[in-house]
């Protein structure tokens, strides 16, 4: 039982980065617009989110640096080239009219391009690993809240000793559900989703929506990306580390059945599963194979989840199709 | 009556282009594409031209050079070939990361098990490609076989089988298959399960460009070849046809995933001469990017698949010799990718200016 705690508490972290992503992706795919360049937009969030506060510090001088500035330019800066990314995105298949899967899969490649490049070049410039000063380390991976909380048994652990991400995260969540199901906005954006012909009579701008949606939705992945280097990867920049985690949120949209609450709980489920081998050792099975295990368990419930085919637990109706109005 | 302002730009569908000219339009987004990748080697502080040259010298420029980048294109166009019919019947089959690997594991069983019986080159040959291919084909098999009875997203299905894969290759490295304890590494294989050389390069070659001719053929003089491409047009007159749409997608998927089956053999068989979780090295996915590019043609893929070795191995030779990271090569396909999804556009649609128009009235 505790080491199911003390595992939980520790999927918080991981788990956070796959909470961002998935949920800038359940906002894009609202739109109707399938982006499966998280991946990428991941991993260029991941470097320009360091990057920021990397280059920040480097002008003040370690020690110097304000942590909220840092955190703030982190933000800005990984939203930035995530909401850059989306643009793009809906350039070429909005405007341009291309076909989204395989845009978004140049998406991938263009982005973990870009991400390495980046890092690479910084890595040459400071000369050495790009990372922070412990202060600001301290910084992004702050348990702020108080001992008491933190003692509770059980959830205590798992709720409250937590970084500052995770709780934005949970906020994100909660107010991207109001926003879907409470206001006008909202929609009005599921609307575009479901039917843009509908919609388009209704005299909504179809492409202002998709191009918000998506714009805004990459913008909240690409934080997925930053708080996974932040956090889990120690405000070091290593190449590989983050690859498979976009891919990932993009199953757990389907796995919270678009749904922006369920990202919550699914997303620190799934990040358990991601750290399991480290935490629960089970004797006599290969390390290897048990690394294999968050991936079966994706395939199990999309399996799953297609066979059961509820009716109110569908993607959005024209997801992955391009609108054209003279289609119609 | 209130006269209604024409927009500046007007969209018309074209009826039709001549293919000449889509050609041009495709080969001219490739140059944009190629400018623009000049912007990274900008900001990395070089000379955009200087690189381009070095990018061509470190893959062209010596006869040893041109080998490996063949060596680079042997997957490349091999893999592009095996999604060429998964995209066109619109099944995003990504997996062929996985597929690869499952096949050079299996085509590595035979090798490791049988090899040293000392078994003469043509039989383990055979053998190794027909456990390629088993492998690759069970490893798409699974999920088209879902995506037919439940719709299951393909997509990620075949993503997740990736890692799967990988997975259980890394386990066969440090277990089973591990040669000296605690290295890791699987052992070469013997002689008679390498395949030879020809042209100083693997005959792995040769292989695919027969492929390429099969899978042309496949594609465009076959019945199934038919079938696929009517599932990829819509789904609803194929069935309205009488086609079973399930066991199409199903056989597709047989069919693509066994010949990653035997590229997968020809890595660990030709290239590699042993089996490690790096066999696939992301041509899966590059794969998508020559076939795409080649608007699933099989004979525009060996050009492709050249160019985009020629981009990979070069930006290897770029790294070296200026430090500019070698990731600028996906920077580069990438962004051919993207421009060339965009200029569709221009073949698909033309642009009326609102002056023009005036002066055809």
């Amino acid at each position: 039982m505790n080491a199911l705690v003390l595992l939980f508490a520790a999927a918080g972290a991981y788990g956070t980065a796959l909470m961002f992503g998935t949920l800038g992706e359940i906002l894009t795919e609202k739109s109707g617009n399938m982006n499966l360049g998280v991946e990428g937009i991941m991993y260029m969030g991941g470097i320009f989110g360091l990057l920021a506060p990397n280059i920040y510090e480097t002008a003040v001088g370690a020690g110097n640096a304000n942590h909220f500035v840092a955190i703030l330019l982190a933000m800005l800066s990984a939203f930035a080239i995530g909401g850059l990314a989306g643009a793009l995105f809906s350039f070429i298949t909005v405007t341009m009219r291309a076909n989204q899967n395989v845009t978004g899969l140049a998406m991938t490649t263009f982005g973990t391009g870009v991400a390495k490049f980046a890092g690479e070049l910084r890595r040459l410039k400071v000369g050495g690993y790009v990372t922070l000063s412990n202060d600001l380390k301290f910084a992004f991976d702050n348990h702020f809240m108080p001992q008491f909380l933190k003692d509770i048994p059980v959830i205590g652990k798992i709720f409250f000793d937590q970084n500052e991400f995770f709780y934005m995260g949970i906020i994100l969540a909660i107010l991207m559900h109001l926003f879907l199901t409470k206001t006008k906005t909202g929609l009005y954006l599921r609307a575009v989703g479901e039917s843009p012909v509908t919609a388009d009579a209704a005299g909504i701008n179809i492409t202002r929506y998709k191009y918000v949606a998506t714009i805004i939705g990459g913008g909240i992945s690409a934080l997925g990306g930053m708080v996974y280097t932040m956090t889990t990867a120690g405000c070091v920049w290593i190449e590989a580390s983050i690859s498979g985690t976009g891919w990932l949120a993009v199953a757990l949209v389907i796995f919270c059945t678009w749904r922006p609450l369920n990202s919550i709980w699914s997303s620190i489920l799934f990040g358990g599963l991601m750290i399991m081998y480290l935490r629960i050792i089970v004797p006599f099975f290969p390390m290897e194979l048990y690394k294999i295990l968050p991936y079966v368990v994706t395939i199990v419930v999309l399996v799953i989840t297609s066979m059961r085919n509820i009716k109110d637990k569908q993607p959005p109706a024209s997801l992955g199709l391009n609108y054209f109005r003279e289609d119609r | 009556m209130k006269e209604v302002k024409t927009p500046l730009i007007r969209l018309a569908k074209r009826a039709d282009i001549d293919k000449r000219k889509a050609w041009a339009i495709r080969i001219g987004s490739i140059l944009v594409a190629l400018i623009l990748g000049m912007i990274p080697i900008l900001m990395a502080g070089e000379n955009p031209f200087v690189s381009y040259m070095i990018i061509i010298q470190g893959s062209l420029g010596k006869a040893g050079y041109i080998r490996q980048t063949v060596k680079r294109a042997i997957p490349l166009l091999g893999v592009a070939l095996a999604i060429a019919p998964c995209f066109k019947m619109r099944f995003w089959n990504i997996g062929a990361e996985g597929q690869i690997t499952m096949g050079a594991i299996f085509a590595s069983f035979i090798a490791i098990k049988l090899g040293p019986s000392g078994l003469p080159l043509v039989v383990m040959a055979i053998l190794m490609c027909i456990a390629g291919a088993l492998g690759g084909a069970f490893w798409g098999f699974v999920p088209g076989f879902f995506k037919a009875r439940y719709n299951t997203n393909e997509t990620l299905f075949t993503l997740m089988m990736n890692y799967i894969a990988i997975g259980i290759v890394r386990y066969l490295q440090g277990g089973p298959w591990e040669g000296r304890p605690g290295t890791q590494i699987i052992p070469m294989f013997t002689s008679n399960a390498r395949l030879p050389n020809v042209l100083g390069v693997y005959c792995g070659w040769i292989i695919v460009l027969v492929m390429v001719v099969i899978v042309h053929i496949y594609m465009n003089y076959t019945k199934q070849g038919f079938e696929v491409a009517v599932i990829g047009d819509s789904e609803n007159t194929a069935r309205y046809a009488g086609m079973n749409v399930g066991w199409i997608m199903m056989r597709t998927m047989l069919f693509s995933g066994a010949i990653c089956g035997v590229v997968g053999w020809m890595l660990v068989s030709g290239a590699n001469g042993t089996l490690n979780s790096d066999v696939a090295g992301g041509v899966g996915f590059t794969a998508i990017t020559v076939a795409w590019l080649s608007q699933l043609n099989s004979f525009a893929m060996i050009a492709i698949a050249m160019l985009l070795a020629i981009i990979g191995k070069g930006s290897a030779t770029l790294q070296t010799r200026l430090n500019i990271p070698a990731s600028v090569a996906d920077i580069i396909s990438g962004t051919l990718l993207f421009c060339m999804l965009a200029c569709e556009f221009f073949i698909n649609y033309k642009l009326i200016f609102r002056h023009k128009k005036e002066a055809e009235v």
